[in-house]
């Protein structure tokens, strides 16, 4: 492949033109309108910025006010090129798998620093709401800036959560808002946010939120002669988060932003729905608190500083009420720690040439409680990345190396092998006019991701001897973006064609009674095209509409064993065709959305017989809302009809999704 | 742009979206009734009867499936459950852990569905089932099915012991049941008594060493034989002796084979052999095991042959053509009754639909067949 992809870049042609893009994302620059005054105009759902020099998928607040999402995982359903693995209901793990490379291959980022898992590698996006987001958004390969921590570069894709920051108007010191949402699953979900200016330079948010429901929804298997619905069952949730921020921006234009996050929850886990079993006993609490750090400081006209600095502590208890050990049930308890330091520097050598070092070092720590043989491993991680980034004329180039050093230790048992390695990535970009933002883009990213603290260690499941498992991506793409002030005010088309390489992936069969293993035995080779075009046509005077369509075909065929019978057969749960679609109005003080999502059929094992065969599924969502101002504070009302043909589906084998629900959320600012 | 203004009309607009909707709509056909696949792998022979093979399935998949043998035609057929059953929801269910013939009905014990589905042995036709938390084998007695469950109730003084239910063939109620050790694996039966592996699966390295000794008169237990640790398979040989294997640590403590003397109630032998199954035919016991080891991080895969009457190993391999390379997880094992033919399935990766090897009694291979996932358990239908 790599020959295609040097074919590539001869054909860009290097024409010389300077460039003012890809600025450091520093935090609370631009005072922005607020909320209260922008939900009152009629403005595109749109984030119109510049095409990146990587493929990017952006929900920014508008679109994602008026999308029928309750968490992260909600919304990113509608990006093209993920899968997410959804459980179901209130309390369901959500995870995204992007390009079919895995889940533990995405990198979720908040407020600019890695939310990791050493235990698992992967985050529950659906333990996110939407409540205190921003923006989210979806690279492939990595954010198309140098001026970033290493670890910023060490994943196969990233996705970026950014939370509110907080705005004020002139004169005003205080504002908030206080929401309440409720609706099926017994949800009650008040939630309440604060704003304060300290000083013209310091300001403090203060966020929370309680999410309590008991999950219970209907749902319906069939084959035609049987026909059951049930309840589910043991699937409430408890669930409460409090996040206070502090937003620093000094006049020497350097700025400043701690953060510090609590989420407390306890959820049934339901569990698989298999013939005679309807009901699973299994309970799980969870405890999460980090304190985050970020710095940035520009020195004169070359250098700029990035710091960086994170604690984590997790906290999880399992119980299950079926297994009974020589103890009582089943309850293990896990603990992980995590220290992360980072520096990153980016150097401006000339007008159209930056240079960029960045090193981070993070430290996880696990123990484990009624786990046999567990290795309380400790994880020493160091990132050193050099990256580099020119504009030259109508062509951006970036490049990196990212070097990791991993060193493992542990107090019992066998450790993992120590590894270190160096891998690249290349991104370019071409924009043929001036006048347009067309773009042309192509990346090379080669990268790993090491093997879970579960992969290694877990009691009669883990093998310290897994090596990493490695990817390739080649992607080629173009990117067009139009703004208007005529008929239509916004368009824009983002095609990208790849393809990717999973390398010694790790497969584990789940579940096995006291003899599964994990091994690096798996080979992915991965086809695909991500297609979306959005437009914002004012098709009547008063009314503004948006909408969106996305289109994902993607082959990920299984290329572990040629003499196997599942040879490039597709891999689990992976669709070839998917898609998604918005439909967005507003006209005065009301808005209405529509979204349609579909996935096409998969297999939930790598081999495609019909007995590993799962439907398609597609699901329409409906959503009315308005805003009023009363007595100077803003109200607004929202109701959403969620699966609006009561479709009963599985994403998940055996997991059922809710059929018809419904959501009313009333929220006022002050 | 205006070109692309114009194309972008309200009508097209709508159109394209109502197009696009009833596409996909058509587009959702239905589970329906998965049918299975015949393959035809023997020649007919209207002699001998046929065989059932229960693929166990992955947890939490739901995908324990029956296979039949039609000997009669030398028809393999796979996945006959739903088709045969259609009514039945959710199929066979979540995790075939043993199946068993006697009389008229066939018990297929379904682990993690918490039930025995009991159906007709000729036609595999539901006649009901019998639902026992976390079950896991099954023999019989005197009209009786025995069952051994893991099932334990909280704060028991006896600290996560399972039992044996004894349950009415007739009408397939539970009569009654006799506690034994900590997760009861495979039975069998000498004389009136009944010979339970207890594991302690469940609480590593906390493992069970005994095998529990139930009177069948009184059903009650009357001993426990101090074997090894996390005991699994139980099975007589025509001489009044029980082979018990012990599944090891998976550390230091490796899997191995144990001779009981039913007569004394004593562990009287043992192979330094690792098994992980084993058949017993006349005076030879076929014994496979694949040892996971988290010492090497390796699977190690060996096969054996045991003269059950001298207590000997008579050789190291009963696949003589080498296709036990092509095997990479034997799974189960069955002797025809009949011919002797010796049967091995590969479960693979445990993701992968497994493969029925069928082998002469002199280790040759005859026919193989891609079995359902993690084929695992055999019964053969009676003369």
């Amino acid at each position: 492949m790599t020959y295609r992809l040097l074919i590539l870049l001869s054909c860009l042609p290097l024409s010389l033109f300077a460039q003012d893009k890809a600025k450091p994302v520093s935090p609370a620059v631009v005072s922005k309108d607020t909320a209260a005054t922008r939900m009152l105009q009629g403005v595109t759902i749109f984030s119109s910025k510049n095409n990146s020099v990587s493929p990017v998928q952006t929900l920014s607040g508008v679109a994602l006010e008026k999308m029928n999402s309750l968490s992260v995982a909600d919304a990113v359903r509608f990006f093209s090129g993920v899968q997410l693995k959804d459980y179901g209901g209130l309390g369901g793990l959500k995870t995204l798998n992007v390009r079919s490379m895995g889940t533990n291959h995405v990198g979720v980022f908040y407020d600019g620093i890695q939310l990791g898992n050493a235990q698992n590698g992967t985050v529950d996006l659906g333990r996110f709401s939407l409540d205190n987001i921003e923006q989210i958004d979806l690279y492939n390969a990595q954010k198309g800036a140098i001026l970033q921590p290493a670890k910023g570069f060490s994943a196969a894709s990233s996705i970026y959560l950014q939370s509110r920051k907080p705005t004020f108007h002139e004169g005003e010191t205080t504002h908030g808002k206080v929401a309440i949402k409720t609706g099926s699953f017994g949800m009650v979900n008040p939630s309440v946010r604060l704003e304060q200016k300290i000083t013209n330079s310091l300001s403090a948010v203060i966020s929370s939120e309680w999410l309590h429901g008991n999950g219970k929804y209907k749902f319906r298997y069939t084959n035609g002669t049987y026909d059951t619905t049930a309840v589910r069952e043991n699937a409430g949730i408890d669930a409460t988060r409090v996040e206070g921020g502090l937003y620093g921006q000094f006049k020497d234009s350097s700025s400043w932003h701690a953060k510090v996050y609590y989420y407390n929850s306890t959820r049934g886990l339901p569990g698989a729905i298999v013939s005679n079993k309807f009901y699973n006993g299994q309970h799980q609490w969870d405890r999460n608190l980090f304190v985050q750090t970020s710095y940035n400081k520009k020195f004169g006209k070359r250098y700029t500083m990035l710091l960086n600095a994170k604690y984590m502590y997790d906290y999880v208890r399992y119980l299950d009420t079926s297994i009974i050990t020589d103890y009582g049930p089943l309850m293990n308890r896990y603990r992980q720690h995590e220290y992360y330091l980072s520096s990153a520097n980016q150097y401006k050598l000339t007008s159209f040439w930056d240079v960029a070092l960045s090193a981070d070092f993070q430290l996880n720590e696990m123990t484990a409680v009624n786990l046999d043989h567990f290795a309380i491993p400790t994880r020493y991680t160091t990132l050193a990345a050099a990256a580099t980034q020119l504009h030259l004329g109508q062509v951006e180039m970036q490049g990196n190396l990212l070097a990791t050093f991993i060193n493992e230790k542990t107090k019992l048992y066998n450790s993992g092998h120590d590894y270190s390695a160096l891998r690249p990535t290349i991104l370019v970009s071409w924009q043929p006019f001036r006048q347009e933002d067309l773009k042309l883009r192509a990346f090379y990213k080669s990268i790993f991701r090491m093997p879970t603290f579960n992969d290694m260690y877990y009691s009669t499941v883990g093998n310290p001897d897994l090596k990493p498992e490695h990817t390739r991506q080649y992607n080629a793409g173009i990117g067009y973006t139009h703004n208007s002030k005529g008929f239509l005010q916004f368009f824009s088309l983002q095609t990208d064609v790849y393809y990717s390489h999973v390398k010694d992936k790790i497969v584990a069969a789940p579940g096995r009674n006291f003899q599964w293993m994990m091994q690096n035995i798996g080979g992915v080779d991965i086809y695909g095209v991500d297609a979306s075009v959005q437009l914002s046509p004012r098709l009547l005077q008063q009314v503004q509409t948006d909408f969106s369509v996305k289109y994902t075909y993607q082959k990920a065929l299984d290329v572990t064993d040629p003499q196997e019978v599942n040879y490039k057969d597709q891999i689990a749960y992976v669709p070839v065709h998917s898609g998604s679609f918005i439909a967005h109005a507003s006209w005065n003080k009301w808005d209405i959305n529509y979204s349609f999502i579909y996935v096409g059929e998969r297999y939930f094992l790598n081999t495609n017989v019909p007995l590993y065969y799962l439907e398609p599924w597609y699901t329409s969502d409906l959503s009315v809302s308005t805003s009023f101002l009363c007595q100077h504070k803003l109200i607004k009302l929202t109701g959403e009809l969620n699966n609006v043909f009561n479709q009963y589906y599985d994403v998940v084998i055996n997991y059922p999704m809710p059929g018809r629900y419904y959501r009313l959320t009333a929220s006022v600012n002050f | 742009m205006r070109i692309l203004s114009r194309l972008i009309s309200c009508r097209n607009l709508l159109l394209l979206l109502s197009a696009a909707i009833i596409g996909l709509s058509a587009c959702r056909k239905g589970n329906g009734i998965i049918p299975g696949e015949e393959t035809q792998v023997g020649q007919p022979d209207t002699l001998r009867n046929g065989f059932y093979l229960l693929n166990e399935g992955n947890m939490g998949m739901n995908l324990s499936t029956l296979d039949y043998y039609d000997r009669s035609t030398g028809i393999y057929k796979s996945n006959i459950y739903s088709q045969i059953n259609p009514g039945a929801t959710k199929e066979l269910g979540d995790v075939g852990n043993d199946i068993g013939i006697y009389g008229s009905k066939l018990y297929a014990v379904i682990n993690m569905s918490d039930k025995v589905d009991v159906l007709d042995t000729h036609s595999a036709k539901r006649i009901g089932q019998i639902s026992i938390r976390n079950c896991r084998y099954v023999t019989f007695y005197k009209g009786k099915a025995y069952v051994s469950s893991y099932a334990a109730t909280i704060g028991d003084a006896s600290a996560g012991a399972g039992y044996i239910a004894e349950v009415d063939t007739a009408t397939l109620q539970i009569l009654r049941t006799v506690t034994v050790g900590r997760q009861p694996e495979e039975m069998a039966i000498v004389g009136d008594k009944l010979y339970i592996a207890n594991s302690g699966g469940y609480s590593p390295p906390r493992y069970e060493r005994t095998v529990s000794v139930v009177d069948m008169n009184t059903f009650k237990e009357i001993k426990r034989i101090d074997v090894a640790i996390n005991l699994h398979r139980v099975k007589a040989d025509k001489y009044g002796d029980v082979y018990v294997t012990s599944r090891g640590d998976y550390y230091n403590i490796h899997s191995k084979l144990y001779v009981i003397d039913t007569q004394k109630d004593i562990v009287k032998d043992s192979f330094n052999l690792a098994a992980s199954n084993l058949a017993i035919a006349g005076d030879s016991a076929y014994v496979y095991s694949a040892e996971w080891s988290y010492i090497t991080n390796k699977n190690t895969v060996s096969y054996a042959i045991i003269n059950v009457k001298d207590e000997t190993k008579v050789t190291d391999n009963f696949i003589t053509d080498g296709i036990d390379k092509e095997i990479r997880t034997p799974y189960g094992i069955a002797i025809d009754p009949e011919n002797g033919d010796i049967y091995v399935t590969d479960a693979k990766n445990y993701l992968l639909p497994g493969t029925l090897y069928c082998f002469s009694k002199a280790g040759k291979k005859r026919w193989s067949v891609t079995a359902g996932n993690i084929p695992a358990h055999f019964a053969f239908i009676p003369r």
